[in-house]
């Protein structure tokens, strides 16, 4: 079971994931979009979706500082584990909120404009509720173990075992222990993962930063073959 | 110098008569789809009145266009790159339905399936949006003809600016209708809106086409563009708009609008302009000298030197021969009688109109006054300080000179052609007061009123090595072609119903041996 749950769901996730993403870049760049709503109602939306999208961008830094980055080189930069913990939870509850909020408006939203509901496949329907459900289960830790709890130190389990899977020796015994809560916040964001590719979720990709250094305007040649001169 | 060449557009307005085929034709042919139900590339809108969509004009309130900064370089009013990216999760300034209008249909099923009844039944409107019944409020020309009278019309940002106390007064009334696509700028801020890059001007011919496989639906440039011609498509959640039909003119076919219009009063052609120059004259200081600004940036097609740049840049001699013959060449700069829609809006629009006279006209004569007579019609040119005002706002910033200018000639070549229609000896004289020969007047008025569809339409093909696939893609759906810049009818994964092998969305099936 454990073998399962901890070393062949992520690996089967991972792999839809990078298999899917390359599927949908090849032949449906087409269908590569925020699919905005904003045509329809824009006052909700101007509220809910920056305070949803940045405070994602903040959860996911926290993602990648806690989970990638060993507990031992923060220590060996000088940053004892309080501090760090004192960050962490801090601007961990914060970001959490802030995300979770902004989905809520963004789905209330979503549900009670009817146009915007009539324009919401079931394709939006099941990747909402994955995310919600990892969004809620990640605050949920957060604040559990965090604030109200003693103080699990994930760094110790998940961090490792994430890594030993990308090292590709995963280290199954390291999750037996996690609260369960946590291991469901894991799951479901494996399980977001697979379905990310073939969700609207992919525009994540398509950051534009060459947007910054490119010229204003864009020129190209009449066989679309790439920018032309200028 | 680099020598680029421009397809371009100037519609003759004094012969509009707001009949709406244009756009009806385009809807046929480009956005009769779900998505962008409440898209219109092409639109005809009465002025004065709100526009489509509605005040798009008052760009302190939707952002378009490009602002000169105190140091004289240009950035989109909306902001700069990193603004932009910063407010990439909620376009603060993006149109809503509303403001352009809610698509409806009807429900037609009630007329058949009504049981027997003592009143008729009647198709109600049902939303597209909702699918629900509606009341319908607004559409994409709700006040034709100034229907609303006063009450819409004063919603125009261009009367307010005329005078703030102007009132549509009866007898100050005046009305003209404005066909309206997209301008195919030579400095788009739509181009420059898109974080994606996926918006782009052809070298060969100017186009401005989205690239339906870049565009990530940002939203950007539906507020980059101060004119509104970019429409987002719900559906698909890309970025659509006005292509100039260029399956079309790529095989030398006007764009649909033109080819349908029933006053016969677009002229197609091309304008060569140095591409280096339009940076500098786009941020020319004053808004009152940018009309000028550009025509400077236009090159004439008959001078020796830029026919050796235009050969140089790879322009083929077909290309130059047809901008030298150019009708948007001899209204624009030969007879100095078109001019650009907001020019002050800097993004270098390439669709140019002759103003109408008929407002003057008409004036005159319900004063009594014989509205073909030289005197009579520069007294009211001079006279008329409302339409004068009005279009001297829509086309020079809001300098009344170049517009007078123009009203001047087009009055002076009625007078001079009605002699001639009496039998009367033609009065040079005529010519002369608004710095013409009686040569040029007659050929002005021959492009003007007469012209034949070849001389109106003066489009060399495209020299691609696809130019034999063209004859077909000119009847099919071009948009829908693989990597086109509307594929409208294709499937991606957000539109797929879950059953069917949508072509383009899988690998190429093996054929079984
Ligand atoms: S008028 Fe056309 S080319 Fe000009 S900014 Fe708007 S969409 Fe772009
Ligand atoms: S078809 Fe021609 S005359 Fe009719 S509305 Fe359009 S531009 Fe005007």
């Amino acid at each position: 079971m454990n073998i399962i749950l901890w070393a062949v769901l992520p690996y089967a996730s991972i792999l839809t994931f990078a298999l899917g993403i390359a599927w949908r870049y090849r032949y449906d760049r087409y269908g590569w979009t925020t699919r905005s709503s904003q045509l329809y109602e824009s006052a909700t939306l101007r509220w809910g979706s920056p305070m949803f999208h940045f405070g994602l961008l903040l959860v996911l830094g926290g993602h990648a500082t806690g989970l990638l980055i060993p507990k031992v080189w923060t220590e060996a930069v000088g940053i004892s584990n309080h501090t760090y913990h004192l960050m962490a939870v801090f601007l961990g509850t914060v970001s959490g909120i802030c995300t979770v909020a902004g989905l809520a408006v963004l789905l209330c939203r979503r549900w009670l404009v009817r146009p915007v509901l009539k324009a919401t496949t079931t394709n939006d329907h099941m990747m909402y509720a994955v995310l919600a459900a990892t969004l809620a289960l990640g605050l949920l830790a957060t604040v559990r173990a965090n604030t109200i709890g003693d103080g699990y130190d994930y760094r110790e389990t998940v961090s490792p075992w994430l890594r030993s899977i990308f090292l590709l020796r995963p280290d199954i015994d390291l999750m037996a222990t996690v609260p369960t809560n946590l291991q469901a916040h894991v799951l479901t964001a494996f399980a977001l993962l697979a379905v990310w590719p073939f969700t609207r979720l992919v525009h994540a990709f398509s950051a534009p930063v060459g947007y910054l250094t490119r010229p204003y305007v864009v020129y190209r040649n009449r066989d679309g073959l790439g920018p032309a001169r200028r | 110098m680099r020598v680029m060449a421009q397809l371009a557009m100037v519609m003759n307005l004094d012969k509009c008569i707001g009949c709406h085929t244009c756009s009806v034709t385009c809807k046929q042919a480009w956005t009769n789809r779900s998505g962008v139900e409440y898209a219109w590339f092409n639109n005809v809108e009465t002025r004065p009145g709100q526009g489509y969509p509605r005040t798009y004009q008052d760009q302190q309130r939707w952002q378009g266009g490009w602002v000169r900064s105190a140091r004289g370089r240009l950035r989109p009013r909306a902001g700069g790159r990193l603004k932009r990216l910063l407010s990439i999760f909620a376009n603060p300034k993006l149109p809503t339905l509303r403001d352009y209008y809610e698509p409806w249909t009807y429900d037609y099923e009630h007329l058949l399936s009504s049981p027997p009844a003592q009143q008729t039944p009647v198709a109600q409107p049902i939303s597209q949006m909702t699918g629900r019944p509606t009341a319908i409020t607004w559409s994409a020309n709700w006040d034709d003809s100034l229907a609303g009278g006063n009450e819409v019309a004063s919603g125009d940002p261009i009367l307010a600016r005329v005078s703030a106390s102007v009132r549509l007064e009866y007898e100050n009334a005046f009305m003209f209708f404005l066909p309206r696509i997209c301008e195919h700028c030579l400095n788009p801020s739509c181009a420059a809106s898109c974080p994606s890059g996926a918006i782009y001007k052809r070298v060969e011919d100017g186009i401005v086409l989205i690239d339906q496989n870049r565009c990530r639906g940002w939203r950007m440039c539906v507020t980059g563009c101060p004119y509104k011609k970019i429409y987002f498509n719900h559906r698909t959640g890309k970025a659509e708009k006005c292509t100039f039909c260029f399956p079309r003119v790529e095989i030398g076919q006007p764009t649909v609008c033109a080819e349908t219009c029933v006053g016969r009063l677009r002229y197609i052609g091309l304008m060569l302009y140095d591409a280096d120059a339009v940076a500098q004259a786009a941020a020319t200081e004053h808004d009152t000298d940018l009309y000028a600004a550009q025509r400077s940036v236009f090159l004439d097609p008959h001078d020796p030197s830029v026919i050796a740049a235009a050969r140089r840049a790879g322009i083929a001699e077909d290309w130059i021969d047809a901008a030298q013959r150019s009708p948007a060449w001899d209204l624009i700069v030969r007879y100095e009688v078109a001019l650009p829609l907001h020019p002050e809006y800097r993004t270098m629009p390439m669709v140019w109109y002759i103003p109408p006279l008929s407002p003057v006209v008409e004036a005159l004569r319900d004063t009594g006054h014989d509205g073909e007579k030289l005197g009579n019609l520069f007294g009211a040119v001079e006279a008329l300080r409302i339409p004068v005002r009005y279009l001297a706002e829509l086309f020079t910033a809001g300098d009344p000179a170049p517009v007078e200018a123009v009203l001047r000639r087009l009055a002076a070549m009625r007078a001079y052609q009605r002699r001639i229609n009496l039998g009367d000896p033609p009065d040079e004289s005529i010519a002369e007061a608004v710095g013409m020969s009686g040569e040029q007047m007659q050929a002005m008025y021959r492009l003007l009123a007469i012209a034949k569809y070849e001389q109106r339409y003066v489009i060399p093909a495209a020299h691609t090595q696809t130019a034999h696939t063209l004859e077909g893609r000119a009847t099919g759906c071009s948009l829908d072609s693989e990597g086109g810049p509307g594929m409208g009818g294709r499937i991606n994964l957000l539109t797929w119903n879950g059953n069917d092998r949508p072509e383009g969305l899988f690998p190429p099936r093996k054929e079984p041996v």
